[in-house]
């Protein structure tokens, strides 16, 4: 009979990726840069809530941004054409989602120095991006109304990896059966620390919140 | 379809392994999958074969799958339960306050070499 020969690993295959991202975060911190991770489902937002944010925060501070799409620069060009910060597209190659050595490899491409907050636009998708850590300082994500208030319970990984959930749409709030303190509620039981945020990207409302959020936050990273 | 992205970090961690300890190649590897860490073992192992045979090292291993039940930790009544069907809630006494024991994993248990 053949001899087999077992060699036990009994490692995580996401823990190498973990490493890479402590890494670095860290290296960031020594930069003053903060990272945000932005995730979502294609669709929700993402480009313009980014648009009407930053815009709200480029005079107070640097911004740039990663776009990382499977394919196509539209994202980036947009960005850049509407609010004249730095804006980079990434491809993924195919792949569904960003790891730590994607993200750092994209960092290579942006001009860091001055630059306070980075925010990589994840590929859409609620699934894959919420397990590999980026390296990011912070996830956020948006959910958008007409996605329906049970997200959290369709996609517990990714609410819980979440500090912050933008609720986007809330202008088609009328039409949608969207309950808001149910969304809340189901937030709250992925993670009880994650802020909710309503917005409207496209009438602006609660945008100035999110910015605030930022700001603050950057301004954290920076001090502490 | 994230397996296949997990498939790429399996064959880095296996071929890793196989250098580290002098093996050439690789006949089998064993993965720990829990039950609630979103990977479909049907998709993984599909995945795998197709990324697997494009590595020399690689070409014709097997894929198995040790399946790990989801178990949850009541802090509340102190007891544990099947996470699947209860969820956050405990079955027991109704809380809230638990958290998975295991179900989450994705890694690499062992891999076998004929000799």
């Amino acid at each position: 009979m053949e001899k087999v020969k077992v060699i036990e690993i009994k490692k995580s295959v996401f823990a190498e990726n973990d490493k890479d991202a402590d890494a670095l975060r860290s290296e960031l911190k020594g930069r003053g840069v903060y990272l945000l991770n932005l995730m979502s489902s294609p669709g929700s937002g993402k480009t313009t809530t980014l648009i009407k944010t930053i815009n709200l925060i480029k005079d107070k501070i640097r911004v740039a941004v990663m776009e990382a799409d499977i394919d196509s620069d539209v994202d980036a060009i947009k960005i850049k054409e509407a609010t004249g910060i730095q804006s980079i597209q990434l491809h993924t190659g195919g792949m569904c989602h960003l790891d730590a050595e994607m993200t750092r490899q994209g960092l290579d491409n942006v001009a860091l120095e001055g630059i306070d907050l980075v925010i990589l636009e994840n590929v859409g998708n609620l699934v894959c991006p919420a397990e590999f850590d980026t390296g990011a300082v912070r996830n956020a994500m948006i959910l958008s109304v007409p996605e329906g208030h049970d997200k959290p319970l369709k996609y517990p990984l990714m609410f819980s990896v979440c500090d912050l959930v933008l609720v986007n749409k809330t202008d088609v709030l009328p039409y949608f059966d969207f309950d808001m303190d149910k969304c809340r509620e189901y937030v709250a039981m992925r993670n009880p620390e994650a802020r909710v945020i309503p917005i409207c990207a496209k009438t602006g409302e609660g945008v100035g919140q999110f910015a605030d959020w930022l700001l603050a936050e950057v301004n954290n990273w920076k001090n502490k | 379809m994230h397996e296949l992205g997990i498939v790429f970090y399996i064959i880095r961690d296996a071929k890793q392994a196989a250098l580290e300890n002098g093996v050439e190649h690789i006949d089998t590897v064993v993965m720990n999958i829990g039950e609630v860490s979103t990977v479909v073992p049907e998709y993984l192992c599909d995945c795998w074969r197709w990324a697997a045979d494009k590595e020399p090292m690689l070409k014709g291993c097997e894929l198995k799958i040790n399946p790990i039940p989801a178990v949850s930790w009541c802090d509340a009544c102190k007891s544990e339960y099947a996470t699947v069907p209860h969820g956050k809630k405990c079955p027991n006494c109704g809380s809230g306050a638990t958290w998975l024991l295991r179900g989450n994993e994705v890694e690499i248990k062992e891999i076998e070499i004929k000799e």
